[in-house]
């Protein structure tokens, strides 16, 4: 074995090297992102092409509430993490309940929101391009929250279950940063669909 | 222990160790394993490829054949041309990166070693799911079969109207099958060079294949999961009902082409880079001489990712974009031949005043610099405007990027295959034969695609079913097949060379190259673990400080 050969004069300074996790993680984000990317500009070039109604402002309500409730669990999450790695076991886990409780009220309005427009204003994803294009963006974003949600549930109940000590600050710092991600992307969704689309 | 139970063990061993032997494959965590998975896997799809591509060439060899059916020839060129990069060329380049990053960064594994093969198993499922549509598309509504809308299937022949039964959604489904595998490698590749490299090995001291597989899955995360994206929009037009590419409700054909070459085009690169990647290591290793002008090649490589994202609407000339769109791309085309062409004289470079050593590795390398040239050039000519507006979707095209793929990526992956067998397998090929192989195999590359530009020339477009006689095509179609001849042959040896060596082959020891990285180091086959200890570096050839106390590179670095 002349592996052990490989070992000249030992180095000068010491050998860290960034969190495994942490960089997949912003790696499976950069992907995302250009996931999303394509579906935004689909929805761009696709605004008012529609040849047939209903057109966005005749239907879209502004979801004003469930995007303040989705944006604070960003906060709560983070403050979450800072208490895990403090150690302040149930502080982490009642931010991190709140947090999920936020993201249930989120897919929950979207939800009522496409019961609201199919059943309602008889709107679907055939109906014209603009049907399409909303429902496919909106759609893509809230499986990623429904992702999310099953994350921040198993990392609920493993919470409760004594199973997330400090130790385990950088996996669930990791996770925090998709949900972050989640987040951001709405930031994005809302402005195109809600602000610019209409 | 009764001598009953010891009998029946001895006679069951023989089976079970079988399937041992293949409950250790199919659930391996190894990236060596995995590499080796993804080679076999591309090399099977290699071969089907390969028969598609002969069917092709036999139904075009003369005037008015009907070898196949005009039905059958679509399929043919649509399942070459989706197998060929997808299931062939992507596999097989992420299979070399999965076996060699690690061993050269001095990792044991890869970061994520279960999402590696959860990666692996997804691209091959996804193969497989291309392939089941020969038996299983055939719907209840009408014509089904294997995919025949074109590899870039541009809408409207993927719309319900004029794609009827399944065929297209096996084709749409598998490449995003694929494509999440694809995705899952490169987070595991880029996970593993950034936080997995061995003490001392900072970024200016990572050998070159690891630099260049960096950029390579980079790229890989932000152009194969646009396809992914596209993909899913069809799924929705198809399966939903939705009007993405729909042009009777206001949908846009262009946009599904957009999408495609957003993708498309930066494939090439993600394929060409891994082939400058083995060029990097062999180049220098057969030239004895260290690599000239690391940084450079670095900045030249970083620089071809950034560009060749901004080069793909030169797939769409003939389309009809305003002036100005076109204007742009030409320029953005002919830009990206410049950091392509400091790499070709950096190869070059390295050559110069080394004490060159011609075995097989070194000859796939040295027609590789030649072909990659011709090849570029004819990029060049066909990224001006006007040109291609002549030879868009003519055979000048489709030898053009022939060219790149088999003349430059196929022609670097031999070398490599030939430059790291002994590595893999613990055995050395058979250098006699592998030189019969690259003789061969040159003789019917040119034979081939050399004489399919005249063809484009004179007019003859791609995916032809057959042709009148009397258009002068007749000869260079001939002489087009002649050339798919010698080069299966060729290939034939060069497979009967891997079998034999790899039983009968002289064994080959931990550095038959005198080469200067760490997977040299270890014992060939590497052990699972790979290294006993984890090495420390101080140099990019860390072997040859080894070998040469006296005069170690760290002290000119």
């Amino acid at each position: 074995m002349s592996t052990a050969a490989v070992r000249p004069a030992s180095l000068e300074t010491p050998w860290s090297l960034p969190y495994k996790g942490q960089i997949g993680m912003l790696c499976l984000i950069a992907a995302e992102s250009s996931i999303f990317t394509i579906f935004v500009v689909a929805y761009i070039f696709y605004i008012g092409k529609s040849l047939t109604g209903p057109m966005p402002r005749e239907i879209l309500e502004v979801p004003i509430f469930a995007t303040i409730c989705l944006l604070s669990s960003s906060l709560t999450i983070h403050a979450a993490v800072g208490a895990l790695r403090k150690g302040n076991l149930a502080m982490f886990r009642l931010l991190w309940f709140i947090t999920l409780a936020l993201g249930a009220i989120f897919l929950f309005k979207t939800g009522s929101e496409w019961q609201r427009l199919i059943y309602e204003k008889n709107f679907t994803i055939s109906t014209n391009l603009f049907g399409t294009t909303y429902y496919s963006l909106v759609g893509l974003h809230a499986s990623h929250v429904i992702v999310g949600l099953v994350g921040l549930l198993t990392v609920f109940l493993l919470a409760l279950a004594g199973r997330v000590r400090q130790e385990h600050v950088d996996n669930v710092d990791t996770f925090a940063l998709y949900w972050h991600f989640v987040d951001a992307v709405w930031v994005v969704v809302f402005t195109v669909v809600y602000i610019v689309g209409r | 222990m009764s001598t009953e139970s010891i009998a029946l063990t001895g006679v069951r061993e023989p089976s079970r160790a079988f399937g041992d032997w293949l409950t250790s494959w199919i659930t391996t965590v190894d990236h060596k394993r995995l590499g080796i998975l993804y080679i076999v896997f591309a090399l099977l799809f290699l071969v089907l490829g390969g028969i598609e591509a002969t069917i092709i060439r036999i139904q075009l060899i003369a005037p008015l054949n009907t070898f196949v059916s005009p039905r059958t020839f679509n399929r043919m060129f649509t399942m070459h041309g989706t197998t060929m990069i997808f299931f062939a060329a992507m596999p097989i380049l992420f299979g070399f990166a999965n076996y060699f990053v690690p061993l050269m960064i001095g990792a044991r594994d890869m970061a994520f070693p279960r999402l590696n093969a959860l990666s692996f198993w997804l691209t091959a499922f996804g193969g497989f799911l291309l392939y089941f549509s020969f038996v299983g598309a055939n719907g209840l509504y009408g014509a089904g079969g294997a995919p025949d809308v074109g590899w870039f299937a541009y809408a409207p022949l993927t719309s319900k109207a004029f794609s009827l039964g399944h065929s297209t959604d096996f084709w749409t489904l598998s490449l995003m099958v694929s494509g999440f595998g694809s995705i899952g490698t490169a987070v595991n590749i880029v996970a593993t060079i950034v936080s997995m490299r061995c003490p001392g090995m900072t970024f200016g001291k990572m050998p070159l294949f690891a630099w260049l597989n960096l950029v390579v899955f980079g790229m890989v995360l932000v152009v194969v999961s646009p396809l992914t994206a596209a993909q899913l929009m069809l799924c929705v037009d198809r399966f939903l009902g939705g009007h993405f590419f729909d042009t009777q409700a206001g949908g846009s054909a262009v946009l599904w082409m957009h999408f495609f070459w957003f993708f498309g085009h930066p494939e090439v690169y993600i394929l060409v880079i891994p082939a400058f990647a083995f060029m990097s290591e062999i180049v220098p290793v057969f030239s004895r001489k260290p690599i000239f002008g690391y940084p450079i090649m670095v900045g030249a490589t970083v620089a071809i990712g950034f560009v060749s994202m901004t080069v793909w609407a030169h797939h769409m000339f003939t389309v009809g974009m305003s002036a100005y769109g076109n204007s742009f791309f030409v320029i953005t085309t002919m830009i990206v031949g410049i950091p392509t062409g400091i790499k070709i004289f950096n190869w070059l470079g390295t050559m110069w005043g080394g004490k060159i050593i011609f075995k097989t590795p070194m000859l796939f390398c040295i027609a590789f610099l030649f072909q990659f040239l011709v090849a570029g050039l004819t990029g060049i000519m066909l990224g001006a405007a006007p040109f291609d507006w002549q030879l868009a979707g003519s055979y000048f095209l489709v030898a053009h990027f022939h060219y790149v793929i088999v003349g430059a990526i196929l022609f670097a992956l031999f070398g490599a295959f030939y430059y790291w067998f002994p590595k893999m397998s613990g055995r050395m090929y058979n250098e006699t034969l592998g030189k019969v192989h690259f003789w061969l195999f040159v003789l019917g590359f040119h034979l081939t695609f050399d004489f399919m530009h005249i063809p484009g020339l004179l007019g003859m477009p791609r995916r032809i079913y057959t042709y009148e006689p009397g258009r002068g095509w007749e000869v260079w179609n001939l002489i087009v097949t002649i050339g798919a001849v010698v080069q299966g042959i060729a290939i034939l040896i060069f497979v009967s060379n891997l079998l034999y060596s790899m039983f009968k082959g002289k064994l080959a020891g931990n550095d038959p190259w005198d080469a200067w990285t760490l997977e040299w180091s270890v014992a060939s086959p590497p052990p699972e673990y790979n290294f006993l200890t984890i090495p420390e570096v101080r140099s990019r050839r860390p072997l040859w400080d080894i070998k040469h106390p006296e005069d170690p590179d760290w002290k000119y670095e």
